[in-house]
Parts: structure tokens; sequence; C-alpha cells
């Protein structure tokens, strides 16, 4: 063995033995009812030894394309009791066993070359400095607050907690909470804004997907979100094919066989892609046919077909001042004339799209959003 | 240095009337706001949420969904709920929930709507003043009170001022009634949309750009029919449009009495209309609102009103200052300069296909009586052949049954 590989094998023993602290953990607890008051009640995830570990048995996911909530970065998880899994679905949100927990962990880097304050934030896309192992390295970022979804046996629960400024515990925050923060990007811009960790009635707002039986689901775990690769601590592999290996899911197809969202970021994927991707995470809980939105006529949940029903030449229905003068949620190579990049592009509460779940405008999604308009062709040519 | 202090209390100042800017929120306020927001999710069927008199002002919205709660102040002058500054929206409040009474109470400059109700069953709301205490503004929130997918649905004695759309605005619901309330300086002072069964009565609509609407939008979950608007006083509703383009009550123009836009089986009857300057009464098509085209519209939506029909309401003045230079032109072309448009103004559009003799079925007529005459506007060819014949209208309709709210409120 030369110098170099031994090097490399002592690098990679250390992050096992970081990836397996959770040796001193207690065992994940699924609490059946109730509202725990400490994140560290359930044991999914906790602050330890400067690291936000990940608990025996819970695993690790991304999804292709993230919801976009002011460019915090997030860490999910999922964990399951033995001897149970999820039931695998082609298009919906898997079917979850009772005792499921899925955890999501929002948090930003701090600023590269910046001392850690109080307020200050990173806004990038860069996660290389996140990770020590499947945790978190708390020296390199700020933890804003981790969400859990319990499935109970009535159904889900959400519970918001928000973490201590010593980073070490968060806490059941029921009524949620508005902090104070800056974003600054690597070039050194900075932009205030008020990150709002939302209210427990406001977890249902986006979901439960349907209004009308008003169950909360998951939103992320779908084929669809979850069809990608994962660094996990035994190397890279599909996130479907590796929740079936350990049980978490059953009656997956092999990964080439189940649908696939775009990565909205991969230059490879093509435009529509990548957009509708996009608008599927970021819309489609609410505007799907069932949805909180199902008042508008507006969908664009993946199944949309591209037509009135994703907005093209479609007056809206109940915009009020949101239209910002414009006659239509998209008029096809006009994206400045259509109403859906306007309400991206707005932070006012009544006109802003989505309605909560960020402060901030997401630039690089509203360019998307734009491009693929201007790249639409027809006309929304008024009859009398 | 007295110089740089005035500057920097100015820069405060200006700086404070900022449209995003939080309003000052007291220890008080931020306690009341934390504790209405527990008691909204702890809410169990059956509990009532008493808020007593005070201003509070807070910063988010607040959401309700359990089925079963009341939710009562003290007067809608006395417990006031004040969202000036809101950072968080998109509702004042928020209701998914059934058997859901809210009484008594104010809610005041909502970034966004001020009241939704959306999907639920069985819902009062009593007394109840939703105002934008800055007066009509395109930046207020589009609806006051805003029940959306119900069924039941009692909206009465209650106040709205000032929405950028719709002051009490029923949408996609079944089975509403909608009485003794007063909407001012709102876009449309009441609208039904693509509801069925609604009984609009004894309401005040003064100084909105449209006083009472009733309209079908296309690409929606059910079309509307069947709305009685009776013994309502709608007057002066001449509020320049102050809604921003592309929303649906943008085409509405300013002076409308009462308005039916491609809805079916609409009753006016026994009311007091009065001084609105385009028309007291305006019976049109989607094809008039600007919005219509083939790509955003569904093939199966019925731009066409039918069945409308128009007796036994007290007209006085108005017509006398359409909105518009279209309608202006239409006006002095038709009536002369000092003439007045009469009371029932139709925009011309008719369904092509089940026309017989240059008249729709029976049942599909508008039927005006008790009127000092209608104009047949002429739309479908830019006004070039307005009609000022009457005979076309001398017809009755079948009358629409009362609507029985069922269960019946409890307040």
């Amino acid at each position: 063995m030369s110098m170099k590989m031994y090097k490399h094998a002592l690098l990679m023993f250390a992050l096992l033995c970081l990836a397996a602290c959770h040796r001193d953990m207690e065992p994940v607890a699924f609490h059946d009812e109730g509202y725990p008051t400490k994140l560290s009640d359930w044991h999914v995830v906790e602050a330890r030894d400067g690291v936000l570990q990940l608990n025996e048995g819970v695993v690790p996911y991304e999804l292709n394309t993230p919801l976009f909530t002011d460019y915090a970065h997030k860490l999910r998880t999922i964990w399951m009791p033995k001897g149970v899994s999820a039931q695998y679905n082609p298009t919906d949100t898997f079917d979850f066993p009772v005792g499921t927990i899925i955890s999501k962990t929002f948090f930003y880097p701090i600023p590269k070359g910046q001392p850690r304050n109080a307020t200050d934030i990173a806004r990038t896309y860069d996660t290389s400095r996140d990770f020590a192992g499947q945790g978190l390295d708390l020296s390199n970022v700020h933890l804003v607050e981790t969400r859990l979804l319990v499935r109970r046996k009535d159904g889900w629960v959400a519970m918001p907690y928000v973490w201590n400024a010593d980073q070490t515990e968060a806490t059941l925050a029921r009524t949620g909470d508005v902090q104070a923060l800056t974003l600054v990007s690597d070039s050194g811009e900075r932009e205030n804004f008020n990150y709002v960790v939302p209210d427990q009635s406001q977890c249902v707002s986006c979901h439960a997907r349907d209004w009308t039986t008003r169950a909360l689901q998951p939103i992320g775990p779908k084929a669809r979100h979850l069809n990608r690769d994962y660094h996990y601590a035994d190397g890279d592999q599909n996130q479907l094919a590796h929740l079936m290996r350990v049980g978490y899911l059953t009656g997956a197809p092999t990964p080439a066989d189940a649908p696939r969202n775009a990565n909205w970021m991969d230059p490879q994927a093509s435009l529509d892609a990548r957009a509708r991707a996009y608008l599927d995470i970021n819309c489609g809980h609410c505007h799907n046919p069932k949805g909180a939105a199902n008042t508008t006529g507006l969908t664009l949940d993946i199944a949309t077909s591209e037509d009135r029903h994703i907005g093209i030449c479609k007056p809206p229905t109940a915009a009020g001042q949101g239209t910002g003068d414009h006659l239509f949620d998209i008029v096809p190579g006009h994206p400045d004339d259509s109403i859906i990049p306007y309400r991206l592009s707005s932070t006012e509460p009544g006109t802003m799209m989505p309605e909560i779940g960020r402060s901030t405008v997401h630039k690089e999604g509203v360019a998307l959003i734009k491009a693929w308009i201007a790249s639409q062709a027809g006309d929304c040519v008024v009859l009398h | 240095m007295r110089h740089t202090r005035t500057l920097i209390a100015v820069a405060l100042l200006l700086a404070a009337c900022g449209g995003n800017q939080p309003a000052p929120q007291t220890q008080n306020d931020a306690s009341f706001e934390s504790k209405l927001e527990q008691q909204l999710l702890d809410a169990k069927p059956g509990s009532v949420i008493d808020i007593p008199a005070g201003h509070y002002t807070l910063k988010r919205g607040l959401s309700l969904r359990t089925n079963g709660v009341t939710i009562r102040g003290a007067g809608m002058d006395k417990t006031v709920l004040s969202f000036k500054g809101q950072i968080v929206g998109p509702e004042g409040l928020l209701v998914n929930a059934d058997d859901f009474t809210i009484e008594n109470l104010a809610i005041e400059d909502t970034m966004g709507d001020a009241l939704k109700i959306n999907q639920g069953k069985n819902i009062t709301i009593h007394g109840v003043r939703i105002e934008w205490t800055d007066g009509p503004k395109s930046t207020n929130g589009a609806y006051g009170l805003y029940p959306v997918k119900t069924q039941n649905a009692l909206v009465e004695d209650s106040v709205v001022i000032g929405a950028s759309d719709a002051g009490i605005y029923v949408g996609q619901s079944n089975n509403i009634v909608v009485r003794r309330n007063r909407a001012e300086q709102n876009v449309a002072g009441i609208e039904i949309e693509n509801s069925v069964n609604a009984d609009v009565y004894e309401n005040i609509a003064t100084k909105n750009t449209g006083g009472i609407l009733v309209f079908n939008m296309p690409n929606l979950s059910q079309a509307g029919h069947a709305s009685r608007v009776f013994k309502n006083h709608v007057f002066a509703n001449n509020t320049g449009n102050f809604a921003k383009k592309g929303a649906a009550v943008a085409s509405v123009p300013a002076g409308s009495g009462v308005v039916v836009n491609s809805n079916d089986k609409v009753e006016i009857f026994d009311n007091d209309i009065a001084d609105n300057q385009t028309a007291n009464v305006i019976i049109s098509s989607y094809f008039s609102t600007n919005y219509y085209n083939k790509l955003g519209v569904a093939a199966d939506y019925n731009p066409y009103p039918k069945g409308i029909y128009v007796y036994g309401n007290r007209f006085k003045g108005g017509g006398d200052s359409p909105d518009g230079l279209e309608l202006k032109t239409l006006k002095a072309a038709v009536y002369g300069i000092n003439g007045s448009f009469p009371d029932v103004v139709w925009d011309g559009y008719a369904d092509p296909k089940t026309q017989a003799d240059g008249l729709p079925p029976p049942d599909d007529r508008i039927c005006i009586q008790d009127s000092n005459g209608v104009l047949n506007a002429d739309g479908p060819h830019g006004y070039k052949n307005p009609s000022t014949d009457a005979k076309p209208f001398q017809c009755t309709l079948p009358k629409l049954p009362p609507v029985v709210l069922n269960p019946e409120p409890k307040v």
C-alpha cells in the first residue's frame, strides 16, 4: 500500500467512525401521541461532538429537484420501525407504515472566510462543506429548524422544531417563528430577510394535497423525486434501490423503470423537463386537481398537460392584485407578460407564489421559468 | 446637528411608511398573536374562541383546520385584528373546515385576502367587518369575505370596505345566502361566481366600481346558475376601477349597478338601483371581458348569459356617464351627448347555436320588465348596430325557489 493510499484509508476509517458515532445514541423513539418539546426526544438526528448526527437506521435522502426555501440547504431523513416498510407507488407519495418518522433539517453554510455570527448565512449551491460523514458539520453550517412528519395511527402529524443559538438542541415551535437573517452571496452581496418557520397549521397548507380529505402527506418521498443516486456511507447507490435494500420500501421496480423528475439545475436535461420538475415540487402540492389551489383551474403538477391547465393563455381566476397587470398565467414567448413569473418574483404576501415558505426571490428558479416560457410558441389572441 | 437629527427622523418616518415594513408589534400584540395561534391549533369541535375587545396587530396570517369551531369577538368595532405590515400571508385568516362560525370582529389591512374559507360546509359569517383603512387602492388585498368551494354558506350583517377585487366574493359554492351586508369602495361590492343557488338580499352596495356581480368564469369546477338578487340598495357605484389588469373584475366599467356575466338563471327583482353612471343593470358575456381566447379557455365553457329575469325594480338615474371611450361614444351615438343609457344594457352576445327566429329558446331568454328601456349594444360587431328595441325582452321566466340553508345557521 502506498503512503497516499494508506492516508486515504485512514481518512475513510475516520469518516466511517464519525458515521458510526450514533452507537452511543439512544434508539429512535416513536411517540404515538402528544408533542415532545425537544427534537432530541425523538433521537432521530442529534447535535453531538460538533456534528448533527443521524441515528442508526435513519436513512438520508435527496430529491431530484427540491422545493425552494430561501436558499436553505436541507438534510432529509427517513426512519421506520423494524419489520415494516412503505409500499411503492409510481405517482403518489409512498404508503408509509405507522411509526415512520421523516425529518427535514433546514440549514445554511456559514459564509466563507467569515466567523460565525447570529445572522449571516451563505447563499450558495455549494454543499461541499456541509457534511461530516452522513451528518452535518456544525463548524461549517448554521441549523435553523428541523421539521418532523410523524406517521401515527390516525395519519401524519407535522411538528416544527427550532434550533437554539448554541446549536445544541431544537425546541418545538407549534406556532412557528420568525428569524431575521442575512443571506451573503459568494460574491459578498448581502440580503436581509425574515426566515419564517411555519406554524403547525401552515404545515398543512402544503402537506394536505387533498383539501377535501385534508389528510397530510409527505411531499418529497415519491418515486419521481427520489429516483436518483445518493452518496451513502458505503458508496453511491440509487435511492429507490437503497430503500428497497434496507427494507424501507417494497414493490419498487428497477430505477430505470421508475419515473424520474429532472434535476432543475442539470444542464443535460431539457428546459421543459427542468421547468416542469421545478413547478411540480414548488407548486404541485397546492396546484393539483384536489389541492388547495384547485379553486383556480391552474394545475402545475407533473401530470398536467401542457395547455391551458398549466396556464397557457389562461385568464387568472382569483389572483386579485397578484396579476401584476398581466392578463394570462403564461403568454407563450413572453415571460414578462406572464403572471406566473411575476408572482414567483414577488415577496409580498397576497401576491407572491408559493404563498408561504419563502421570503426571498429564487432568482435562478425565476430565470428557469422565464426561459421556459420564452421558448414556448402560440399566442393568446382575444376572441370577440 | 439639528439638521442631521431632523433628517434621520424623516428617514425613519419614511422607512416606517414603506409598504412591507412590519408595523410595530408590542409585547402584548406578540403574546396575543401567539396565544390566538395556539387556540386555533388546539381547537376541538365545539370550541368557541372568544377574542376580547381590543386592537391587535398581527404579523402572520392565521389558519384554522378543525371542524365545528366558532371565533367570536366583542363587536365589529371593538375587536380588531389588524394585519397592517403583515410579513407572512397569504390571508388574514384561512379556514379549511366545516361547521365554522365567525362573528362580531374586524379584520383590517391584510396584504392578501382577509377571510378565506376554502372547502367547507355550513359556514356562517355574521357581523364581521373587513376593511382596508387607506381606502380603495390597487395594493389592497383582493377579497374581503371569501368563501370558496363551500356548501351552505351564510354571510350576513357584515361590512366590507376597500377590497381591490371583490368585497364579498362567494366562489364555486352551493346554497348561499348573502344578506343585510354593506359593501363599499370595493372594485366589486358583492360577487357571486360559479355558484349554484344563491340568494343575495337586503344588502347595501355603494361607492364600489360595480355593486353586485353574478359571474361565470371559465376553467373552473362548476358553472354557476340560479341566483336571486332582490331587495338590495345598489346606488352610486361609480368608483374608478382600481383592480389590477387581468383580474376578473378589472373589466367591470365604473358605474355598474348589478352585472350579470355569462351566468344563467339569474333573477333580479324588487331592488332599488340608482345613479350608477354606466348602467344600473348590465347583462354581458365573457366575450366583453377581453380575456376570451381559444388556448386559454375550456372548449365547453358557455360564455352566454341565459335565463336572466329583471323585473319589479325601482330604478333612478344612472347611465349618464359611462366609463371608457367606447361606451361614452356608444351612448352619445344612440342617446345624444346629454342622454343616458336606459336602466338595462345588454352587450348583445347570444349563443348562435340555440337561436331560432332571432330568439333563444324560451327558458334561455333575457326578460326585462319595469325598465325605462333596454339597449342591445351589439358587442359582437364592435357596437356598430346597437338596438333600442325592447320587444325581444318582453317575456317572463319561471321564478326561482328561495334558498334554504340546511342545517339552519345557529346565529
